[in-house]
């Protein structure tokens, strides 16, 4: 045949296909995605710090473990309170003329997701240790440690970041461990990743493939409660607290033994889940986890029994409506505050 | 009576595959309902494996009449005729032996035990066997299309077992008719014993003369010695002992250009030390995984080596190899000297330049922004896509003054590789479409044309040329070639954004991207197709080539491989596979099962054509094997760790339960990466078996030597 004999035509008509079919599928959405989207009315222009810090984020290649994407699926439910949309990535553009843009969406997830990370553990003391060496914090991690992003002093200076790393870490090196700027600018740069809240009057998108709520034919109600508080435990208290209640010393204190968990006084506890705490000197600050989880009163129940029945503690379990007239009490002063 | 055979597994195949892909297209239509009932799915698997196993049921039942009539008809024939026959038909040494039995009246049969046990044992362990096979499991998620395809794709080796199995089974069977046979043996034995002497003596010794005679041999050449006056017998004195079976060596094609030579073997080269450095870039970052803490410095930390891993193998080891082997089959099959030596010999330069320069920014921590692939900054792809360019033009002026009519199917394939490739660099480049969403869809879509429009097609194109050549013949048929060609382009290039389902990329392209991805199939069932059927009688050759094992395997790479591609880009096995290890596994299936496993067929067929000079079969060996174990064991617990992790994640469970019940399945493929990084080894060595020459003494080269030094030494006796 004329056009398989003739290189000039069948290459060309070759050529022709593949490039049509790439404008259809790749180049032509690309640009309509790039002019039709624009950021939401509520986000800001990264500072001079978090740009600093996603630099840092790119050059490490994070992205090999880190996803950045909530999708629309009820599975990646726990990694944002919303699925991802094409406008919370319109506000990026090219990094520079050497490198091109980094949505830095991901493909491989295994690490967790950070889209929303700086909600999720926003606690600048346990993100400074975990960079310093994951396995401080979370003995099972396979991250990296990034040592390279501190220094040890023989005496710091006040107004250096010190890092509280236990010696098992320290390798045999004197001094205290000390944040250099580029820890501080990585830090900057993951407290940041929160999702844009939507406008008020846009409902947000929901979530695909449901999972099918679990009948109790399995266990008594009691039972999956428990079982429930030890999940949420997992997800959002563990990394600081630690499995086994001990939490880490110098750095996040432990909930085994202690007379918040184990007393009577509810107001004080529902605070501290809820909206952080910062009042012992010899520990890091803990972040209003509950608010930014948006925990319900459920919620919250079913992590106060899984806190007070575990390891050796053993107070009495709470009921939902005790928690819920707590936290109605504490949303009130917030309120007239 | 094979090709039959061949067309009932080809059935097979399809009877399993189509259940699989039909309901999967259904589930498209409705998208939001999940719940698809797909009873009839795996209904169809079990009627796959109990087919399966009918027909395995038949075979046996065939075998065990054809057993039990031999069984009946000796019972009932008449023992004293069968007996009297066999005297007749013994051998004069039997009858010798016999003989001196007679004298001597000592017998001895003990040997009969053993057989007897060896029957039995093969029996009970065979038995064990087909009990273990025939459990099937069941679970809900047997409904969902893509995971049924994977769970075929798996079953394919199983039935290879099954095979296997049949002939165990035919083996035992004809140990119990062995035992049967040395039972009439022994009815013999106390035949002959109860003989009259005299009778059998005289019968026996007149047969036996009657065998004994024979020809001197010497009737027609005479008792002269043998003289190979024209040198056409080679004999080898001493073949000792066998440890590996001798292949066919490769045969010295005549009128190579040295000078294409060299830049062949220039490819081939460079290609190899870049395999040798990736890998064991990827091994070490395999390792990590285990063990997190192997070393604290920022070069080497997983983030950075991950990519150079993967750039150093995509553009360092299988470009250069794919390329260097294009540079021999262009000039060849369009019957001309190759246009420019000197823009290849500059193509290679930049391309091993772009490699170099790239594995040292991204261990800087320069890159381009994290999309796979897509890590080299664009002043160091410039590099390369300035040598593919450059090859490009080299190949294009080559193929226009051919000197055949028709361009040899090869070059389609390899000349649109190229030319895709440079056209998928600049979508992916050039900066007035990537911001936002844009980079995403652009990464999605450069992501999966690069490994399909470049290393597979290309490979392709390869193998069209050296899987007929190494089996002398045509390849089966050239029009399946052209369909494979068109449709390749028509639907791999729609498949890119298959990598971001479920993401906020519009919803329109991710159900393209799956489509094409289930249009993926006829270009690989035609491809694979042609090439099976052009080992169609000529089976026979791949146990005595040392080629043809790596194609095969590349061969059955490439349909597994890309069907498990197809599989996965549907939503349902999106949700359990995607984000997770398998997919790590499924890269590795196919870049190293399919295109590796091509190309080392291809440069074990060309290297010694071009030097003379053949690699060790033991290590060619160790190769092969090494590396096709050692993917097995990374790919297998990969896969199954990352289905386990993706189902925790669909439950909800704490992210890090996942990290911790894929610690054994990380071991096992840092002990899979292993043994494939070995066989790098072994592949090197081979290369420098195949390309060095080495200063060795030919005694009789030598001696020659010596006697003309002599004479030159000793003046001339003066007359």
């Amino acid at each position: 045949m004329e056009l398989f004999d003739n290189h000039k035509k069948l290459f060309t008509t070759a050529t022709l296909l593949f490039v049509g079919l790439t404008w259809l599928v790749a180049i032509s959405p690309a640009i309509r995605n790039q002019q039709n989207n624009k950021p939401l009315p509520a986000w800001k222009e990264p500072e001079q710090d978090v740009v600093k810090g996603k630099a840092l984020f790119i050059a490490n290649g994070c992205v090999a473990c880190h996803t950045q994407q909530v999708r629309n699926v009820e599975m990646d439910k726990v990694w944002g309170s919303r699925p991802s949309l094409a406008a919370d990535y319109a506000g990026i553009s090219r990094t520079d003329f050497w490198r091109n843009t980094a949505t830095l969406m991901g493909t491989e997830r295994t690490g967790p997701d950070l889209t929303d990370v700086g909600n999720r553990q926003p606690s600048k003391d346990w993100n400074l240790v975990h960079l310093y060496n994951p396995r401080i914090v979370v003995k099972e991690s396979v991250m990296p440690a990034y040592p390279w992003l501190f220094t040890i002093k023989k005496e710091p200076l006040e107004k250096d970041v010190v890092v509280n790393v236990p010696e098992a870490f320290l390798s045999k090196k004197e001094g205290k461990v000390v944040a250099k700027p580029e820890a501080l600018y990585l830090l900057a740069y993951l407290q940041s990743l929160k999702q844009t809240s939507l406008p008020e009057n846009k409902a947000v998108p929901g979530f695909l493939y449901p999972q099918q709520k679990k009948n109790a034919a399995g266990g008594s109600p009691a039972e999956e409660a428990l079982a429930d508080g030890q999940t949420l435990y997992a997800a959002n208290c563990q990394a600081c607290h630690q499995a086994n209640g001990e939490g880490l010393p110098g750095a996040f204190p432990p909930l085994k033994g202690s007379p918040v968990v184990e007393g009577d006084n509810l107001e004080l506890y529902v605070d501290i889940i809820m909206n952080g705490y910062d009042a012992r000197q010899e520990y890091g600050a803990m972040p209003p986890v509950g608010t930014n989880m948006q925990f319900t009163e459920k919620e919250v129940t079913a992590i106060i029994n899984y806190e007070r029945s575990s390891w050796s503690n053993g107070a009495k379990n709470v009921t939902a409506e005790d928690i819920k007239k707590v936290m109605d009490v504490l949303q009130q002063k917030i309120n007239t505050k | 009576m094979k090709s039959k055979a061949f067309f009932s597994v080809i059935i097979l195949f399809a009877v399993a595959v189509w259940p699989g892909v039909l309901p999967a297209y259904a589930q498209e239509m409705k998208l939001s309902d999940f719940s698809f009932a797909s009873e009839s799915a795996w209904l169809w698997i079990v009627l796959l494996i109990v087919s399966v196993l009918f027909v395995v049921a038949m075979l046996l039942r065939r075998k065990v009449t054809e057993l039990r009539k031999s069984y009946q008809n000796q019972k009932q024939e008449d023992d004293s005729d069968k007996l009297k026959e066999h005297i007749d038909r013994f051998n004069s040494q039997q009858i010798e032996k016999l003989l001196q039995y007679k004298k001597t009246k000592r017998s001895g049969v003990l040997f009969q035990v053993s057989w007897l046990l060896l029957a039995f044992t093969l029996f009970s362990v065979n038995t064990g066997w087909a009990q273990d096979a025939s459990t099937t499991g069941e679970s809900s998620l047997l409904g969902e299309g893509g995971i049924v395809i994977t769970l075929v794709l798996v079953l394919i080796p199983i039935l290879a077992g099954f095979i296997l199995l049949m002939i165990k089974i035919g083996n035992a069977i004809n140990q119990q008719k062995n035992k049967m046979r040395l039972e009439e043996a022994s009815k013999l034995a106390g035949y002959l014993k109860d003989l009259p002497d005299e009778e059998i003596d005289a019968v026996l010794k007149k047969r036996k003369k009657a065998l004994d005679y024979a020809l001197t041999n010497h009737e027609l050449s005479g008792t002269e010695p043998a003289e190979d006056s024209k040198g056409l017998l080679s004999i080898t004195r001493e073949p000792g002992l066998p440890i590996v079976s001798v292949k066919k060596k490769a045969l010295p094609r005549p009128n190579i250009d040295p000078a294409l030579a060299r830049l062949v073997l220039g490819y081939l080269v460079c290609a190899t030390c870049w395999l040798l450095f990736g890998t064991t870039v990827g091994q070490y970052v395999g390792i990590k995984f285990v063990a997190p803490d192997a070393d604290h410095v920022s070069w080497l930390s997983f983030g950075r080596l991950r990519p150079v891993h993967t750039n150093a193998v995509f553009w360092g080891w299988a470009s250069l190899a794919m390329i260097g082997l294009g540079y021999y089959i262009v000039p060849r099959v369009s019957n001309i000297k190759l246009y420019s030596m000197r823009m290849g010999w500059y193509a290679l330069y930049l391309i091993n330049a772009s490699v170099l320069l790239g594995t040292i920014s991204l261990m800087a921590g320069i890159n381009n922004g994290g999309g796979e692939y897509r890590e080299y900054i664009w002043p160091i792809m410039l590099l390369f896509g300035l040598g593919l360019a450059l090859t490009l033009i080299n190949f294009l002026r080559t193929i226009a003054r051919r000197a055949t009519t028709e361009i040899y199917i090869s070059n389609w394939y390899m000349v649109s590789a190229i030319i895709f490739t440079i056209v998928i660099s600049l979508a992916a480049y050039i900066p007035y479409w990537q911001n936002g969403l844009g980079e995403t869809i652009i990464q999605g879509y450069y992501m999966h044309q690069g490994v399909g429009m470049w290393f597979m097609l290309f490979t392709l194109g390869i193998v069209y040329y050296f899987l007929p050549q190494q089996l002398n013949k045509p390849i089966y048929s050239y029009s399946l070639g052209i369909l494979a060609f068109w449709t390749q382009i028509l639907f791999y290039t729609l498949i890119g954004t298959h990598h971001f389902v479920f993401s906020a990329i519009p919803w329109w392209l991710q159900t393209v991207a799956i489509v094409g991805s289930a249009g993926m199939a006829i270009p690989v069932i035609a491809g694979t197709t042609n090439f099976l059927m052009t080992f169609k009688g000529a089976w026979y050759k791949v146990k005595d080539s040392y080629t043809l094992p790596f194609f095969l395997a590349g061969i059955i790479f490439y349909f597994t491989g890309s069907m498990q591609g197809t599989a996965e880009a549907f939503r349902f096995t999106n949700l359990a596979w995607h984000f997770t290890d398998f997919t790590v596994a499924h890269s590795h299936l196919t870049m190293y099962g399919i295109i590796c496993f091509f190309l080392w067929a291809c440069v074990y067929t060309i290297v010694p054509r071009l030097t003379g000079r053949e690699a060790p079969q033991i290590t060619m060996g160790a190769h092969f094997w090494l590396a096709l174990i050692g993917l097995m064991f990374y790919s297998i617990p990969l896969m199954y760790g990352g289905t386990l992790k993706g189902l925790l994640w669909m439950q909800g469970k704490p992210f890090m339960e996942g990290v911790t019940l894929m610690a054994p399945y990380w071991l096992w493929r840092a002990i899979g990466g292993s043994l494939m990084w070995l066989s790098h080894l072994f592949f090197a060595y081979n290369m420098y078996k195949m390309i060095v020459r080495r200063n060795v003494v030919d005694v009789r080269e030598a001696a020659i030597q010596k006697l003309q030094y002599e004479m030159e030494e000793t003046p001339e006796p003066v007359v």
